[in-house]
């Protein structure tokens, strides 16, 4: 073990902390202490864990992204941000790290809810974030948490009391508009019990080197039910990390859709806590090109009886991009009569593209149903050849074949404007004349 | 409509087709009757320009064109058709996605505009509604979970709508029971014409009972051993292939 590295963030962001929002909640100020110690010790996650043997981050030390310590008043182009701001929901977006009051729209929320930025949260809602901040994630589980911890700027609070059913989705479109900066976000979302919402999270970015690195918290109440969407369409030379960690209640319901698309190194930590009889489905799209490292890495703990969880997860690799699916479900002692399933499957395009995937069971109770099944291949030259023989050329059916194998993850999406908008980004990788969407 | 010259064709070093002769005028049947491996749905796929195959000699003419030059999308586009033993399926592209991407690549290879939405759905109903089918076939993926008669069925309704010039049907009838032979049977009368051919490859004389054919050639060990008119699969029923064969060597 190499213990003397100490990264050069501890010592550039020594002084931010004064600007960082919740500085008068001695809880918070603990928190974030705490976290700044655990980072300090072990600096960002080496090759040499096992949960980031594919992933080296290595060159997120070499640069050095810098927080900004408020709102930049640099343009924004206000049609590209647009085009990725949904209509007809409740949008917190955040640009470099920090609220957007400007762009952020939220008329007409009930009174009993709360959607704010996570700044504005600290002041407004102290209390509640009290309880449950931190709660969902260890800073020991890996530094990138305590990194976040430490210093993150802003974010989503999102809370939903019981019974309530939100209409309309929420969506927190996190935006980088400047070069080497760096955007630390924390969400928590705390939906009490019966409570029903769907929320979309898009992170985009200008074509910069930037990294982002937001993690969110999830709560999920007794026999609430959440939808959870991800589109991360992050610029090509940006580095992402993304960490969502979920606890659901007793007979909750969580359904995550993870679409990676974009950034030159993404990774993603899904870890979902299981209840009682409670039931979550993990779905993920990834599409890689040139040279892009996209990672996911999910992790459920089955830790009472009667829970299921299904996980399907699809990725399409081109030129010598790199797919990275390590999928761990641990069944606790306790969890009898689980039922889990999990799959990967990847579609290699080229020779030089390659996938990872490492599914692993671990199972401690004697009276569970588990599967997982995995599969890395290439297109069916019969089924180009039947398209050939049906007037299309080659490279068209290899594109109709490829957006079939990825639109069984978009067809799940039950949002209309979300769906059109990824559906779009999909066709956009490849193309085909004449598409009438309805016959898709 | 095609000529078929002393055509050679090789699998790997083993020669399948060993000198093969067929001259096919416009509106006529050919049926290309044999045992099972004398190279008759090698003979089917070269004519579609499947992979895999190494012509070794000899030449096919396509409405003037050399056949064998051209890949085969731009085949199926010149109006060649191949309605498959084993129609593949392809899970999450809808029937209906790709028979229309098909008929507007023929329509553009033929510089004609291409078929809008409205168009093409008054175009296909007639169609469904001549072979039969349920238009929930239409929405489904093609041929994924289909039966094989419904299989069948799908590709005598691509035939229908892409109109080809030249249709080449592998072991149609195959792996269908009566009434479904009957159903495929009446779709491909249906496009009979003056100006369309056919070419049927196989193995059982039953299909001719309702699809009659103008010739029938006996291929066996990658030729072809023996031609007459429709009387010789009837005579092919009654003594088996053995007779040809034997006749041959």
């Amino acid at each position: 073990m190499n213990t003397a590295t100490t990264s050069r963030y501890t010592s550039e962001y020594r002084n931010i902390g004064p600007a960082l929002p919740g500085k008068i909640l001695p809880w918070l100020q603990q928190l974030r202490a705490e976290a700044l110690v655990q980072f300090s010790a072990h600096g960002f996650p080496s090759p040499r864990e096992e949960e980031w043997r594919y992933t080296n981050v290595s060159a997120i030390e070499k640069k050095l992204f810098s927080p900004l310590a408020n709102l930049s008043a640099s343009q924004i182009d206000v049609s590209w941000l647009k085009s990725y701001q949904l209509e007809d929901v409740w949008s917190v977006v955040l640009v470099d790290g920090h609220f957007s009051a400007e762009f952020s729209v939220l008329d007409g929320l009930p009174e009993t809810v709360s959607v704010m930025g996570m700044a504005d949260a600290l002041t407004k809602q102290p209390e509640l974030l009290e309880a449950y901040l931190g709660r969902a994630v260890n800073n020991a589980e890996h530094s990138f948490i305590a990194f976040n911890t430490a210093w993150f700027t802003d974010g989503l609070f999102v809370h939903v009391p019981a019974r309530q059913v939100l209409e309309k989705p929420i969506q927190v479109l996190h935006i980088a508009t400047q070069a080497d900066v760096l955007a630390t976000t924390r969400t928590v979302i705390i939906a009490d019990e019966m409570a029903e919402l769907r929320v979309i999270e898009t992170f985009a970015g200008l074509a910069n080197a930037y990294l982002s690195a937001a993690v969110m918290e999830v709560f999920v109440g007794a026999n609430a039910d959440m939808t959870l969407y991800k589109m991360q369409s992050e610029s090509e030379k940006a580095y992402h990390f993304g960490g969502t960690y979920i606890k659901q209640a007793r007979d909750a319901r969580f359904t995550h859709h993870n679409f990676a698309f974009g950034g030159l190194l993404a990774r993603s930590d899904i870890h979902v806590d299981l209840d009682y009889a409670s039931a979550c489905e993990l779905n993920g799209l990834y599409l890689g090109v040139k040279r892009q490292h996209i990672d996911n890495h999910t992790r459920i703990n089955h830790l009472k009886p009667h829970a299921s969880s299904r996980e399907l997860y699809k990725g399409v690799l081109d030129d010598r991009a790199r797919g990275v699916f390590q999928g761990r479900v641990i069944v606790a002692e306790d969890a009898q009569k689980t039922d889990s399933q999990m799959n990967n499957r990847n579609l290699l395009l080229s020779d030089d593209a390659e996938a990872d995937t490492k599914p692993q069971l671990e199972i401690y109770a004697d009276d569970v149903k588990c599967g997982h099944g995995v599969t890395v291949g290439q297109l069916d030259e019969s089924s180009i050849f039947y398209l050939q023989s049906r007037c299309i050329d080659e490279e068209t059916a290899r594109n109709m074949l490829t957006f079939a194998f990825a639109n069984e993850m978009v067809d799940k999406i039950k949002i209309k404007g979300l769906h059109d908008m990824i559906l779009e980004q999909v066709l956009l990788r490849f193309p085909q004349e004449g598409v009438e969407k309805e016959w898709l | 409509m095609l000529s078929i010259k002393n055509l050679h064709v090789n699998v790997g070093d083993k020669p399948i087709l060993k000198g093969i002769n067929l001259q096919v005028n416009p509106g006529e049947i050919h049926a290309i009757m044999g045992p099972n491996g004398s190279g008759k749905s090698t003979l089917a796929h070269i004519l579609s320009g499947k992979g895999g195959y190494e012509v070794t000699g000899g030449s096919v003419t396509y409405q003037g064109k050399d056949l064998l030059e051209m890949p085969p999308e731009i085949r199926a586009r010149e109006g060649v058709f191949l309605a498959f033993q084993y129609p593949v399926e392809i899970p999450g592209v809808s029937n209906i996605y790709l028979l229309k991407a098909a008929l507007n690549s023929i329509r553009k290879h033929n510089g004609q505009p291409e078929v809008d939405a409205m168009d093409f759905l008054t175009l296909i109903k007639g169609k469904v509604r001549l072979l039969d089918m349920d238009e929930k076939f239409l929405y489904r993926a093609v041929n994924e979970g289909f039966s094989g008669g419904e299989k069948k069925r799908n590709e005598i309704l691509q035939m229908a709508i892409l109109e080809p010039r030249l249709c080449i049907l592998d072991e149609t009838d195959s792996g269908l029971d009566i009434d479904a032979l009957k159903v495929v049977a009446e779709g491909v009368n249906s496009l009979r014409s003056p100006d369309r051919s056919f070419v049927m490859v196989t193995h059982y004389q039953r299909l001719l009972d309702y699809i009659k054919p103008d010739f029938v050639h006996v291929l066996a060990h990658g030729q072809i051993v023996k031609s007459g008119g429709a009387e010789l699969a009837l005579e092919l029923e009654e003594k088996g292939y053995s007779w040809v064969e034997q006749a041959a060597a």
